[in-house]
């Protein structure tokens, strides 16, 4: 077929545990817009690594233009044609923004020339840029912009984007989809890798599913709909959640006051004047793009920050923000942070060992110092069961087990100890689909049994599924709480954007 | 076909067989590396390995002589493991085992006529508090500065060698010792007893045994030793835990500090008797390598300061019977390291041939 860019065939590649893509055979027009969606661990980014020459594969061809493609690092991929941006930026901190983009591109180019062809660049593809400010002053989709640009800059016939769309506020997403649409009106192609239903609808032409690292179906999305991708992404179907507020009672058993926190860090973001409430049974969301302050909250909320400046925080009319972690717990607060690796959990140690991190006064784990290990192998079995954590036993290593398997570990080990109040930061952040579900499922039933709930999230839609109010953080400030059910979407993305009409 | 150089690949899951391994490997290494050695210097590299390894424990008096120099190492090793286990890198166990030497010795100088029950448990007692303290100077100086504690534990091993010299030549110069540099003999009661007859293996053998249990107790089945391993891997998991560091420091140092203290008092008042300037042959540098040969595991550390033990007897025979330079000794330790730091990366990443296209 002539209209036919990239050519994928019988593409194959294993790791030590898992066959990552199996088979891989579909092929992308020219001139559009392809979607690769699927669940984390689906394969989609071994099969993007693949094209941009990070990995090697096992078996299969490519295709570029009918030619035999084959590259070995992403400066061949990139001379051959294919761009990447990355989920994650790589960007230099501390350089402008045009130093960033004289050092990230393959060719040698004046400062002179490089802004002739940014003018170029910018204007027909809305990629406004201030050449000049330092990459740390730039909100995320400044500084996808400025990846975007950088790879525009070599002209690429294949632009692959990873998940564009996981760090930026709804606005900056309408501002990329109108980029991304004047490419390929261009006649660039672009790859979109996504785990999000409705932007595969709103913007993608064609779709191809990913499952377990095999390709389940390869379809124009015309004829879909986010009920049908989701579908075909999980292989099941998928119980609607709904948000049920009978349950809250009037009495407030969480508050936080006034909290200010500076940190004379340029890394991280001051809190200024932090207040709000959370009602027995409730479940409170705090929104927010990523670093406006969102881990330095949660941290004094944990107790693993007590150094505040001022304010306070009462949980059962008892003052707490001087109260460590585990003083926390004895009143049966209980958390989970954002990093499950090195954070929620130890990888190098076994899921029994986990338990340990996370002691209730109820658990019966120590007595005189000495671990009781039947009874902490006791209570990881009873989270591997009730949470259907997949993994060969209690012994099994934290590192071994998925994202979403650790995850629903780490969240299980928590509501196991029956916490009045659960604070959790991200919690299905990076996990595939399934997985993501049930934590969400679990949420909602705990805070039904009379838990109450703050989750701190990135994913609006996430927060929106689950929460019954919610608030947003931006720059240190959090705003005002909304009922999750009467606040739309638009008014929370323009919170996030730092727009407070 | 296959390409000619292997390609590191990352492993899923460190390799618990390596983990095992690795020591072997490194010791195998070793003997490859050292017969090299001796063939360059013109030895009959059999010959010279024999005389290295097997000759020394040939006899009841080299194994017992093993023994001896295994004991201080080995108790040493463990008293470290509480310290790498935490990702605290203390190097200044010589400083803590010559302080420890000194404290103790100074109650045996102290009471250098009296024979009675006490005196030994006391002055074991006095060797752990030296020991301790000095580990604690680098701990608070972590803690409440920040500085690091590779730096501070090694210089302190200076400054406590000097004051035993001081010592030694000054207030504590044995009245009768016609000037040397030496302190008086301890009395009979102040000496460990041997175990046997005739042989110098000492009652610190079974202190040291006796610890090595209890930090194998610790270690596995207590909450203390769980917080020490979860702080040495993560301590952003620790902090989540609300595992105190500061105390956890400070106990690790302390611990190490006192292990190696007991370990100088043992050396005095075992093999030698008496405080004079070189108490130890580098015992608590020494132990680092048998820590990590013995890879922080009990069982590892006995085995692994048996083999170093050996390479100090092995020098000394070689300087003997091939007349070579005892420093040789120290040759087979650093190869063993260096194999060892070598070999680790086994344990999380594995060698692939390549197929070639």
């Amino acid at each position: 077929m002539s209209d036919t860019i990239l050519d994928i065939e019988n593409i194959t590649k294993s790791f030590p545990r898992v066959i990552a893509n199996k088979n891989v055979t579909f092929d992308i027009k020219k001139n559009a817009v392809h979607a690769i969606l699927g669940e984390n661990g689906a394969g989609k980014s071994t099969l993007v690594k693949i094209l941009y020459g990070l990995l090697e594969p096992d078996e299969g061809n490519i295709k570029l233009n009918n030619k035999d493609f084959k590259v070995n690092s992403p400066a061949e991929a990139r001379k051959q044609g294919i761009g990447m941006v990355f989920q994650h930026f790589s960007l230099f901190d501390s350089l402008s923004v045009k130093e960033n983009l004289i050092l990230g591109i393959d060719e040698k180019m004046s400062y002179s020339d490089l802004e002739n062809k940014l003018e170029n660049i910018s204007s027909k593809y809305n990629l406004p840029l201030d050449l000049d400010a330092p990459i740390t002053a730039l909100s995320a989709g400044e500084k996808q912009r400025v990846e975007i640009v950088r790879i525009l800059l070599q002209d690429p016939q294949i632009l692959i984007m990873d998940e564009p769309t996981s760090v930026l506020t709804p606005q900056e997403v309408e501002s990329l989809f109108v980029t991304l649409n004047a490419l390929v009106k261009e006649g660039r192609t672009i790859l979109y890798i996504t785990h999000k239903l409705e932007e595969v609808i709103s913007i993608c032409d064609t779709v191809t599913i990913m499952r377990s690292g095999e390709i389940i179906d390869t379809s124009s999305t015309s004829n879909q709909t986010a009920k049908t991708l989701a579908t075909k992404m999980l292989g099941q179907k998928l119980d609607d959640l709904k948000t049920n507020y009978g349950h809250i009672k009037d009495e407030v058993n969480f508050e936080v006051k006034n909290i200010s926190c500076d940190f004379n860090d340029p890394f991280l973001t001051d809190l200024k004047n932090i207040s709000f409430q959370v009602r027995v049974g409730e479940i409170y969301g705090i929104a927010g793009v990523a670093g406006n302050g969102q881990s330095e909250l949660m941290d004094i909320l944990t107790g693993e920050n007590i150094n505040i400046k001022s304010g306070s925080i009462t949980f059962d009319n008892k003052k707490i923000e001087k109260y460590g972690p585990q003083k926390r717990r004895d009143l049966s607060i209980s958390f989970v942070p954002e990093n499950r690796l090195g954070h929620s959990a130890v990888p190098e140690l076994s899921l029994s060992d986990n338990i340990l991190l996370s002691q209730f006064p109820k658990n019966n784990f120590i007595k005189n110092g000495i671990i009781l290990k039947n009874n902490v192998d006791d209570f990881a079995n009873n989270v591997i069961n009730e949470f259907k954590v997949i993994t060969p036993g209690n012994d099994a290593k934290a590192s071994s087990l998925s994202g979403g398997n650790l995850q629903k570990y780490v969240i299980g080990r928590e509501i196991s100890s029956k916490p009045k109040i659960l604070i959790i930061s991200h919690p299905t952040w990076g996990i595939d689909a399934g997985a993501e579900h049930s934590i969400r499922e679990s949420l909602i039933e705990l805070s039904q049994n009379g838990t109450s709930i703050i989750v701190i999230s990135q994913d609006l839609d996430e927060l929106i599924e689950i929460t019954h109010k919610i608030s947003v953080i931006y720059d240190g400030n959090l705003s005002k709480p909304f009922k999750t059910s009467e606040v739309g979407i638009e008014k929370l993305g323009l919170l996030m954007g730092g727009k407070n009409e | 076909m296959n390409s000619l150089f292997p390609s590191i690949v990352s492993r899923s899951q460190s390799s618990g067989l390596m983990n095992f391994f690795v020591p072997i490997i490194s010791i195998v290494l070793t003997l490859i590396t050292g017969s090299i050695i001796f063939v360059l210097l013109g030895f009959d590299p059999v010959y010279a390995l024999y005389t290295f390894f097997i000759s020394p424990i040939s006899s009841t008096y080299g194994i017992s002589e093993l023994f001896v120099k295994a004991t201080p190492l080995a108790l040493i090793a463990i008293g470290l493991s509480y310290c790498f286990k935490n990702n605290i890198y203390n190097i200044g166990a010589e400083g803590q085992l010559t302080m420890g030497a000194i404290f103790g010795g100074g109650i045996g100088i102290l009471f250098h006529d009296t024979n009675a029950f006490w005196l030994l448990p006391l002055m074991i007692f006095g060797g752990a508090i030296g020991g301790a303290l000095w580990g604690l100077i680098p701990a608070i100086l972590k803690t409440k500065f920040n500085t690091n504690e590779i730096l501070t534990s090694l210089m302190l091993v200076y400054v406590a060698l000097y004051i035993l010299d001081y010592l030694v030549v000054g207030p504590w110069k044995d009245p009768f010792g016609y000037s040397f540099p030496k302190s008086r003999p301890f009395s009979e009661s102040g000496r460990m007893p041997l175990l046997f007859d005739g042989l110098r293996v000492h009652f610190g053998l079974i202190i040291t045994l006796f610890l090595i249990f209890v930090s194998w107790f610790i270690f596995s089945k207590t909450i203390f030793g769980f917080q020490l391993k979860v702080s040495g891997y993560s301590p952003k998991a620790a902090r989540y835990a609300g595992f105190n560091q500061t105390t956890l420091v400070f106990f690790a140092f302390a611990i190490c500090g006192a292990f190696a203290g007991i370990a100088g008092l043992a050396e005095v008042s075992g093999p030698i008797g008496l405080l004079y300037r070189d108490i130890s042959p580098n015992y608590g540098f020494t132990a680092i390598i048998v820590a990590f040969l013995g890879r922080l595991h009990p069982i590892g550390i006995i085995f692994a300061s048996l083999v170093i033990a050996l390479t100090y007897l092995g020098a000394e025979d070689a300087q003997l019977f091939l007349q070579i330079p005892s420093a040789v000794g120290f040759i087979f330790q650093g190869l063993v390291l260096f194999y060892l730091l070598g070999a680790e990366l086994l344990i999380n990443y594995k060698l692939t041939y390549k197929k070639l296209l």
